[in-house]
């Protein structure tokens, strides 16, 4: 076999070397054709959408459409400050409250029970732990119709807290796995001659634990944000009323023109503004998103 | 004093138990009312006729028997079932082409890694307004580039035919999930020693050889986990449908979460809708057995 490799190159004059890497330089530059062309595909969607967010309202509603803005103005955005009952910037503000009242909620509760599930031994732990694991495999959109009337009998179905309550919940099968391999990951001995000394195990936690699992925190609050920031059918089902949609349900509503004709410039401005948020957490924070979705393979 | 420090140490061990249970209390108490009692409840409303207002009457299996001759409801399930078979292939095969694509560091690759994975963290209900108004027939660009390129003579009312609806909502949800897949499969990939190629090279074994015998059976367990996660997404789907075709031409977009949705939600039949919801998670359970099969450790 490498004898022939050795005829066929000899034939072209070139040595074996020059003849290899003249196919990887080749290669390589196929290689860059085929991504820069794919990643042009891919950007496509979001840069038109916020290219056509920037036409004047006029001209966003034009047919056939134009491909760029003939000026780039903000009125699509100033536009949707009015849109609805109550303005698009109730609903950012309601999207904003859920997430942060959910990210804050899913740090609480899974660095204390992932800090529980990993140092602590008590009858039933493992029991507990792969109940709270177990949801993972159950969908919640088959419990969405009991969670409905729970809400409902308890005042909290229509409320942005509730709302959030039901995120924080979804969130935390993930949130603990990860916090809890995060505490495993500490060596033991750190904490133990904080104990000895009569450190409380809160204070610990608080004051020694959370600045060694802070990547873990950083990861569980991204996910918890993202998730909730983006989440569409929860937020339809239990926001009944409309002062209180979310940012996704209120611009489906855009859409569906329960606020009157489409207004296409608007729609497409709300579209970037509810993309924004994640766009930018997710491109700051890429590795701390990264480590969670490894995380999460791993553990499937 | 030996008995007073075994006391001292007995109350610290269970001082600490109850400090681990009250730690975890918190988590167990959420998942409890907000998860495994609704589960639970799901169960028992499925043998109510439960309306959103007025009396719940027990009434057996009545709505599991009611299910067998809805034939909306089976039309739904026949098609999420189409609509998996024909999205997880394009998810899967351009997955795969993506990571060979971005798996070796060379410059720049991760600004390219960045932009196909940035579509994942844009919400699906978000993503599907987006291209409602790129395929729109009237403003929409897509619509105007395939005229200006004279692929087609009058614009596409995409929405308006079962066939074409499926086919542009399929190019939406490969736009937005793909990424994903890239991502396990690019950690499948790089999982795999550079050695065992460069000694099949020496072979002369070619691209596809390599592909057939080096790259595919060492990673089955991340393609199974790949498939298995793009699947249960699809099964699970409704946001798309929702935004894009409201379920129809003429109801032909119905997927089973829509139609679980609209029984509930819209004409509040909640034990009917409840019932539906019991078959779900069966799927979805079986589902998930067929991932523990396919991702066992032994081989």
């Amino acid at each position: 076999m490498t004898t022939t490799n050795t005829l066929q190159q000899n034939e072209s004059g070139l040595s074996p070397q020059q003849m290899r890497h003249m196919r990887n330089a080749l290669l390589l530059g196929l290689r860059y054709i085929a991504l820069i062309v794919l990643a042009l595909l891919f950007l496509f969607p979001i840069v038109w959408s916020a290219l056509n967010s920037l036409k004047p309202p006029a001209e966003a509603l034009a047919v056939p459409p134009t491909y760029f803005p003939t000026q780039i103005v903000l009125d699509n955005y100033i536009e949707l400050t009015t849109f609805g009952r109550v303005g698009v910037m109730q609903h950012v503000w309601n999207s904003a409250i859920v997430s942060l009242l959910t990210v804050v909620g899913t740090i609480i509760l899974s660095t204390l029970g992932g800090y529980g599930f990993a140092r602590f031994h008590f009858r039933g732990k493992n029991l507990l732990f792969i109940m709270v694991l177990s949801t993972l495999m159950i969908p919640f959109q088959s419990i969405l119709i009991p969670l409905f009337v729970m809400l409902s009998n308890i005042d909290l179905h229509n409320s942005l807290f509730g709302l959030a309550l039901v995120y924080i919940t979804f969130q935390l099968p993930f949130g603990i796995f990860l916090m809890r391999n995060s505490f495993l990951a500490v060596p033991q001995e750190i904490e133990e001659s904080a104990l000895l000394d009569g450190c409380t195990s809160i204070s610990v936690l608080y004051r020694m634990m959370l600045r060694l699992v802070l990547p873990g925190v950083v990861t569980v609050a991204i996910y918890a944000f993202i998730n909730s920031w983006n989440e569409f059918l929860a937020a339809l089902i239990f926001m009944t009323n409309q002062n209180n949609f979310t940012l996704p349900i209120f611009l489906t509503n855009v859409r569906s023109g329960l606020y009157g004709i489409i207004d296409w410039g608007a729609l497409q401005a709300g579209v970037v503004v509810s993309i924004i948020p994640s766009l930018v957490i997710f491109l700051l924070l890429q590795r701390y998103y990264m480590n969670g979705l490894m995380g999460g393979a791993v553990k499937s | 004093m030996t008995a007073s420090l075994s006391l001292q140490r007995l109350s610290w061990e269970q001082r600490r138990k109850l400090t681990g249970i009250l730690f975890v209390l918190p988590t167990v108490l959420f998942v409890s009312v907000f998860f495994i009692i609704p589960l639970l409840m799901t169960f028992t409303m499925s043998f109510f006729d439960w309306p959103l207002f007025g009396d719940h009457t027990f009434i057996g299996l009545d709505n599991y028997t009611s299910l067998t001759t809805d034939r909306q409801f089976l039309k739904s399930i026949e098609f999420t079932a189409r609509y998996t078979l024909l999205v997880t292939p394009p998810i899967f095969i351009l997955g795969f082409i993506l990571a060979s694509l971005v798996r070796h560091s060379i410059p720049g690759i991760g600004i390219f890694r960045t932009i196909f994975f940035m579509p994942v963290v844009i919400g699906l209900g978000v993503s599907s307004l987006l291209w409602v108004w790129l395929l729109n027939d009237q403003v929409g660009i897509i619509n105007k580039i395939m005229l200006d390129l004279g692929i087609v003579e009058k614009a596409q009312l995409f929405m308006a035919r079962p066939d074409s609806a499926m086919a542009v909502i399929i190019v939406s949800v490969v736009w937005k999930t793909v990424g994903f897949t890239m991502i396990l499969l690019l950690a499948g990939l790089q999982a795999i020693p550079d050695e065992l190629y460069e000694s099949a090279e020496v072979d002369g074994a070619g691209y596809f050889h390599k592909l057939r015998f080096i790259t595919l059976p060492l990673m089955r367990r991340t393609i199974a986990l790949a498939l298995i996660l793009s699947v249960i997404g699809s099964v699970l789907s409704f946001d798309q449908f929702y935004i894009m075709t409201g379920g129809g031409p003429r109801n032909s977009t119905i997927s089973v979460v829509y139609w679980i949705f609209n029984n509930s939600f819209t004409y509040f039949k909640m034990g009917y809708g409840a019932a539906m919801s019991i078959v779900l998670l069966v799927i979805l359970v079986l589902l998930s057995a067929v991932q523990f099969y396919l991702l066992r450790d032994n081989t």
